[in-house]
């Protein structure tokens, strides 16, 4: 029974992760940066839905709608101010930029909100699930936060597959320049990638929030580079590789620290990480790109 | 607008070169001094827009420079190059000169600096410590006798931002130290106040490490003894052992679980002294977990492995915040332990909106409880509320206890505020290991001290009812 509750947990942890690695990954294909600062936009996302319910008494679902139209806008700032001018400069200046815009964010948090932890109150209102005489009991927190990352998997695919913004999006991650000559707009869509993630952001931080409540200003750093991770695990670029990625992870996390060891749990999650890059570059469902010369 | 230029992040034609180059050297040099204190993200723009000169990152902190940018420093003008360095030479001295320096009268107040978390996750400790210092210096004020003046500075739970705290008060002319609040930071600033002869007395940093020459668990004297360097509260170890005996003699739990921070000296301090005390008491530990700070969020698999081994007790010897993570998965579990743990658990009833229904029935070991009737509690605690609006914690007690006991080797030495800080040490340490030397305080009756800086005194078993701590 451990074993399923574990496993549980692992998947549960692993779906967090999976949808931060989600933002991760739609940003890297589309706009082929690492945006280090959307951990951080999942802790704004976290304290933006915490002031609705806690401070104004909003209804959960509210605080959740709130949290993502704060994150779709802030995302969207965060693109035009300072990615967009370093579009054409090198990848490093844009990497180093994302880390200075993450400790902005963490900065600016710490300004607004003080760095005394808050008690994060859960969204989901139901009571736990009590299975087997109360051997196994399952969290309604595990099981929305699972279903939130199916649906969430769901919708992407099929967006990027049928829509018309979603063929522009695969076409710019296709080619820029071959997009901008077929008459898309390059920038448009690359802010509505960015718009797409960081609501997606809000959700996970709100989910986060719900099954671990304590937020403080460093709430999304961890959280966020182990989803990087996950996408990494994934393939970075690849949604379905990015789910994958985030729940193996997250059940990797759960059984290393039950089974084998909780100090070295973190050191095993990304050993794992090692040794599948040195067997498959590109990540578990990553594309192989041919350089060409 | 300029400053961004110079940051290279707006590529305007350059006025001239030497010229940018200079003011970027002044900038670095700058920002290097104060990157550590608050600006870290001006500091990474910084080097984002020096890149293209710098060829590379410059992680000043891993040591790793690329040189072209100190080569196009050294390509400099001459005259250019002394300029900057005399400028910036100007500057760092400026930054110092500012705060330092005052002469000596024997009737001024005698000043004590205090550091410690006012902001990150262990603020309640910095919090209560610096309010519980601010009255008892006032009531000593009023006395007849030596006067004091009290300034208190931040850490966030940090050991290096403690360093800095520590250089900031030094500078203000600390005569006696406080040392930190918590026991990371607080092994930092001892190491400096003993090559600095400040004497030292922490109201709550309550490792080992602190005071230096006591033995580890493997017997190994791993820091010598700090001898300027006292505690107000329990070592680790002793709470380790204090835990162990009052569940053994209260007979709390037959099966025992533990799940401890392997990251903080703290945690993993009172763990050791604990389970080897365990044993020799004959309590059965079923199961040991760990957790770093790094993952401080997800606990089931820890408490999973807890309930089954059927513990009935759960041992906690971590920080409060984390604390509230556990009682609330363990909640949702429906996993219900008896839950023991030790002072670092104060504070968990002021954390933000949490429910306080889930540290219900909660036992922890601490000197203090605000709910205690003798006169001296009875008038800290009224004052307490009446200023900051809010029911102390031990650490605020603990941190009147030693203004009391400053106050009391002050008057026994008759220290004035114009002696050196080194002699007003030897004077210090003179009184506090004298054997005549006692204190009645908050926490504890006929307080003494060791020549190893512990403290003598008896611990409290508190257990929260209702949302407050009620003695056991």
């Amino acid at each position: 029974m451990t074993l399923v509750s574990n496993l549980i947990n692992g998947i549960s942890l692993g779906s967090v992760y999976a949808i931060i690695a989600l933002g991760y990954t739609m940003v890297y294909g589309i706009a082929k940066m690492l945006n280090f600062a959307h951990g951080d936009v999942i802790m704004i996302g976290a304290y933006t839905c915490f002031c609705a319910v806690a401070y104004v008494n909003l209804p959960p679902i509210l605080g959740i709608l709130l949290a993502m139209i704060v994150c779709t806008v802030l995302g969207v700032i965060i693109e035009g101010l300072a990615y967009r001018p370093l579009r054409k400069s090198s990848s490093l200046t844009v990497l180093i930029t994302a880390i200075g815009v993450s400790y902005f964010l963490q900065n600016a948090a710490l300004l607004i909100w003080g760095s005394a932890p808050k008690t994060f109150s859960s969204v989901v209102p139901f009571d736990s699930i009590s299975l087997f005489d109360g051997q196994l009991i399952i969290t309604p927190e595990s099981i929305v936060t699972v279903l939130a990352c199916v649906v969430i998997m769901v919708g992407l695919t099929l967006f990027t597959k049928k829509s018309k913004m979603g063929k522009a999006m695969r076409a710019v991650s296709e080619d820029k320049d071959a997009a901008e000559l077929m008459g898309i707009n390059v920038n448009t869509t690359i802010s509505m990638t960015f718009a797409i993630g960081s609501a997606l952001a809000a959700i996970a931080g709100v989910l986060l929030c719900s099954a671990y409540p304590v937020l403080i200003p460093t709430t999304g750093a961890m959280p966020g580079i182990k989803a990087f991770t996950a996408a990494v695990f994934g393939g970075i670029g690849s949604i379905p590789g990015a789910m994958i990625g985030g729940i193996l992870l997250g059940i990797i996390e759960i059984f290393a620290r039950s089974y084998i060891s909780s100090d070295l749990a973190d050191a095993i999650v990304f050993a794992v990480l090692i040794i599948v890059l040195l067997v498959k570059p590109t990540g578990l469902l990553g594309k192989k790109i041919t350089e060409k010369v | 607008m300029l400053f961004l230029k110079f940051c290279g992040l707006l590529s305007l034609k350059p006025i001239r070169k030497d010229f940018i180059l200079t003011i970027r050297l002044l900038l670095i040099v700058i920002l290097y001094c104060l990157r550590l204190c608050f600006c870290r993200v001006v500091f990474i723009f910084l080097i984002a827009g020096l890149n293209r000169h710098i060829n590379g990152i410059c992680f000043f902190n891993l040591g790793i420079y690329k040189h072209k940018f100190m080569k196009e420093v050294i390509e400099m003008k001459k005259s250019t190059r002394i300029f900057a360095l005399i400028l910036a030479l100007m500057l760092t001295v400026a930054c110092f000169a500012g705060c330092s320096g005052k002469s000596g009268d024997s009737n001024a107040a005698i000043k004590i600096g205090g550091i410690g978390p006012l902001t990150g996750a262990a603020a309640i400790y910095g919090q209560a410590v610096q309010h519980g210092a601010e009255i008892a210096i006032e009531e000593v004020n009023e006395k007849d006798g030596p006067k004091f003046e009290l300034k208190f500075e931040d850490d966030e739970n940090d050991a290096e931002k403690s360093v800095n705290a520590y250089n900031k008060l030094k500078d203000w002319g600390m005569q006696i130290s406080l040392g930190s609040v918590t026991t990371q930071p607080c092994i930092a600033v001892s190491t400096e106040t003993f090559s600095d002869r400040i004497f030292t007395l922490t109201p709550s940093a309550s490792s080992t490490d602190v005071l230096g020459g006591l033995p580890d668990k493997d017997g190994n004297v791993s820091i010598p003894r700090k001898d300027n360097v006292f505690q107000m509260c329990f070592t680790d170890p002793n709470q380790g052992v204090a835990s162990a005996q009052y569940i053994k003699d209260q007979n709390l739990g037959t099966k025992i679980a533990v799940i401890y921070n392997n990251s903080d000296a703290y945690s993993t301090g009172i763990y050791q002294k604990f389970s080897s005390e365990a044993e020799k008491l004959g309590l059965d530990i079923v199961s040991v977990k760990t957790f770093t700070d790094d993952s401080a969020n997800n606990f089931t698999s820890q408490l999973n492995e807890a309930k089954d081994a059927g513990a009935d007790l759960l041992f906690l010897p971590i920080y409060y915040t984390p604390a509230s993570l556990i009682l609330s998965q363990a909640d949702k579990m429906q996993y219900k332990p008896k839950i023991f743990s030790v002072d670092g658990m104060d504070g968990i009833l002021t954390l933000d909106n949490f429910d306080t229904s889930l540290a219900e029935d909660v036992m922890l070991l601490t000197p203090f409880t605000a709910d205690a009737t003798d006169d001296l509690t009875t008038n800290f605690v009224t004052k307490y509320k009446e200023k900051y609006n809010e029911v102390p914690n031990q650490f605020a007690a603990d941190a009147y206890d030693c203004v009391y006991a400053i106050y009391n080797a002050v008057k026994n030495q008759s220290i004035t505020a114009d002696m050196s800080t080194s002699d007003i040490c030897e004077k210090m340490i003179s009184a506090f290991t004298d054997s005549s030397f006692r204190l009645d305080g908050l926490t504890g009756k006929d307080m003494t001290w060791s020549t190893t800086g512990e403290v003598s005194k008896g611990p409290k078993g508190m257990v929260i009812k209702n949302g407050v701590y009620v003695g056991m």
